[in-house]
């Protein structure tokens, strides 16, 4: 029996003081309760509707319809010498995972206050969780942007190698937001109704509709990449369908990112003590 | 020592409890905060809430705990309970003191943790099994166990949304009872169910204290600590009032709450009498259902078998007026008048009587002659006031007896009054 073993472990618990540590380790400890949160989502998110999974592929393709007829054929905004609904749809991609999981993970302790004041486990299992379930929406449909480039008689270049490292780049970008928004909105329930606006006014400022080529380039530019998307969305495009690189956005996006995802992890490891007896 | 598996030093939790306007600092202060003392963002929240009112939930607690002790948590609502159980369990930190515990430990402070109404009940096992704490593996092996003991074989892949409560907190339970930590935290759990599941939970309950595993049970159920533990702690206002065995602490408990002390006569053996009292004793308990009662302990001797003699009791309150009367007719019991010593209890509903003093009367009698033995000696016990808007105006409970009764609203006309008005 699991039980009769000599004892082993030893835990020790007192008021926390000081820095706190990511605690890695137990985060692989509980591999299989986030693996089970992120199965739990992708499981539930369709029951109960009739289109189900179908879902994930129309949200991209009717928003890139819209966009075309309204920004493509009657604004004529111009799209690097590409068709305007595939320009449109290979931003979109990244855009719904991040406006998906951005919103789930802001909402994640909360939704999920429940598991918080009853089980322990590392609290960061939570957002991580809510970013793991909008992978399986991403996958699928990006199988219609295959369908949409082969349509139109554009093949991928060498570039599309970088595309894994472009979606990593978009989840690190979302869990470094999602925790100060879900830490936040623990305390303040106001973030949850500041998450969809946020979402809304993001994507103004995000090249979907259009390309990065219409910020004059220089001092703009730069300013723009402070956007952490702008990059990688016009990243999208060049290893997808051979737009522009997005060259010096990325570097002024990463270090933006990475100024957020440790302040964020800092945040939340320091309020995640209070969550169960706040939230 | 080292077979000590949980050590408690000098535990405290601080709770603000500040008026509610001023409970959450609003999102504008953090801003403002943010902008003027950027490191005062990340200190504590608790640190920002100086002003309000503070509450120690736990404070300077400290205990052990050996390994293959069940000890048994109790107290009044709001005595700590569960704020030291979450402290255990590590949902919540403490404000100050330590604690160590040795092995590995489950919580099991609600039951179906994480059960989502959209799957099925096979999923839910694995989604709940997960997040107690269980290996993928684990689940594997136990699966079969896990659903014959929810006994719910038939339903396994229906969406537990079309489940009876019953069912689901059947499943739910039969997870949890099948977490097997070497360190046991456990919460009101038992409190589910039918009768029969809980007699179920109890003996899962018993079977781990059995196996040698360390169980620390938090509970209102007074009775299950009694069955269960080996060790009680009595917490009140956040301290340990009383450590000690479980019969001390219901004692000192009843004491605490209804200020009923034991009361116990012993009488002398007189041979003149063919039957008598040897001992009669009242014991104040908590029933099964959480009601509050009285055992009637008796201890008599027969000396010359009487059939028709019957051992009655009678409860008077102070006008004299009797209450309650019972007396062993419905005992179908051949043996209880052959000759020897015999022991009878009588459990008495005194949740139904109404506040105030009662005096026992207790005797052996048979219709239509002189008494056998019909002592003279009054058992009292006393009915705790509860505070009431009545006591506060010095009544006492109106009625002889206290019969529980249930006000249920039904609605608020506002137009019809108006009309009765004009």
């Amino acid at each position: 029996m699991e039980y009769s073993r000599p004892l082993t472990s030893e835990i020790v618990i007192e008021p926390s003081k000081g820095w706190v540590s990511l605690k890695l380790g137990e985060l692989w400890q509980y591999r299989e309760m986030l693996f089970f949160l992120i199965w739990r989502d992708v499981k539930v998110r369709y029951k109960q509707t009739v289109l189900g999974i179908a879902w994930a592929v129309f949200q991209p393709l009717l928003t890139m319809v819209i966009f075309s007829v309204i920004l493509g054929q009657l604004a004529k905004l111009p799209s690097e010498g590409i068709p305007y609904p595939v320009f449109c749809y290979v931003a979109l991609l990244p855009w719904q995972l991040f406006s998906g999981s951005l919103t789930r993970v802001g909402n994640s302790l909360v939704g999920n206050a429940n598991l918080l004041t009853k089980v322990y486990f590392p609290r960061l299992i939570i957002p991580l969780s809510a970013i793991g379930g909008g992978m399986v929406d991403f996958g699928i449909s990006f199988l219609v942007l295959f369908g949409l480039m082969a349509y139109y008689g554009i093949g991928p270049t060498w570039a599309i190698l970088w595309l894994p490292f472009l979606v990593l780049f978009i989840l690190i970008t979302v869990l470094a937001i999602g925790l100060w928004l879900a830490a936040l909105n623990v305390q303040y329930r106001d973030v949850q109704y500041m998450i969809p606006f946020l979402v809304q006014a993001w994507m103004f400022v995000s090249p979907v509709a259009y390309s990065t080529e219409l910020i004059p380039k220089g001092i703009w530019r730069v300013l723009y990449g402070l956007n952490p998307l702008a990059g990688v969305i016009q990243g999208f495009r060049w290893a997808l369908i051979g737009g522009y690189p997005p060259d010096e956005l990325m570097a002024v996006s990463a270090a933006v990112v990475g100024v957020l995802l440790l302040s964020g992890l800092f945040y939340f490891k320091r309020m995640e003590k209070t969550f169960a007896d706040v939230v | 020592m080292s077979d000590i598996v949980v050590e408690v030093e000098n535990l405290g939790k601080l709770y603000h409890i500040g008026k509610v306007q001023e409970r959450y600092m609003t999102l504008r202060d953090t801003i403002a905060t943010a902008f003027m003392k950027p490191s005062k963002l990340f200190r504590s929240f608790q640190l920002t809430h100086q002003d309000g009112e503070t509450l120690w939930a736990l404070k300077d607690v400290s205990f052990n705990v050996r390994s293959g002790e069940v000890v048994g948590i109790v107290g009044r609502n709001g005595a700590g309970k569960s704020t030291l159980l979450k402290i255990l369990s590590r949902i919540t930190e403490p404000t100050n003191g330590r604690v160590v515990i040795r092995g590995r430990v489950g919580s099991l402070l609600e039951v179906g943790t994480g059960f989502h109404p959209e799957l099925t009940g096979r999923e839910n096992i694995y989604l709940n099994g997960a997040i107690l704490g269980m290996k993928r593996r684990e689940i594997d092996c136990k699966f079969d166990e896990i659903v014959s003991f929810a006994e719910i074989e038939k339903f396994i892949d229906t969406p537990i949304k079309h489940y009876s409560s019953g069912m689901y907190v059947r499943l739910a339970f039969a997870v949890a009872a099948h977490l097997e930590p070497e360190i046991l935290l456990v919460d009101e759990v038992l409190a589910v169910g039918d009768s029969a599941f809980q007699k179920k939970c109890l003996g899962r309950m018993e079977d781990a204290a059995r196996e040698g595993r360390t169980v620390l049970f938090v509970s209102h159920n007074i009775q299950a600590v009694r069955t269960l533990c080996s060790k009680g702690i009595l917490l009140d206002q956040g301290k340990i009032s009383l450590e000690g065995t479980p019969s001390q602490i219901i004692d000192y408990y009843m004491m605490q709450n209804f200020g009923l002390p034991k009361i116990r006569e012993t009488f002398p053996l007189d041979s003149a009498l063919r039957i008598q009292f040897l001992s009669v004793e009242l014991v104040p308990t908590i029933s099964e259902e959480g009601h509050e009662i009285y055992l009637f302990k008796c201890e008599y001797l027969v000396r010359k078998e009487l059939e028709s003699v019957l051992l009655c009791v009678d409860i008077r309150n102070t006008a004299d007026v009797s209450v309650f009367y019972s007396n062993d007719e419905s005992l179908n019991e051949s043996r209880k008048r052959k000759l020897g010593i015999h022991n009878i209890t009588l459990t008495i509903p005194s949740y139904l009587f109404a506040p105030g003093e009662y005096f026992v009367a207790f005797g052996f009698w048979e219709p239509g002659h002189p008494p056998e033995h019909f002592p003279q000696v009054r058992l009292t016990f006393r009915r705790q006031e509860p505070k009431t808007r009545l006591t506060a105006h010095g009544i006492s409970w109106p009625s002889v007896i206290y019969m529980p009764s249930t006000w249920h609203y039904v609605e608020c006309n506002a137009s019809s009054i108006k009309e009765s008005i004009t």
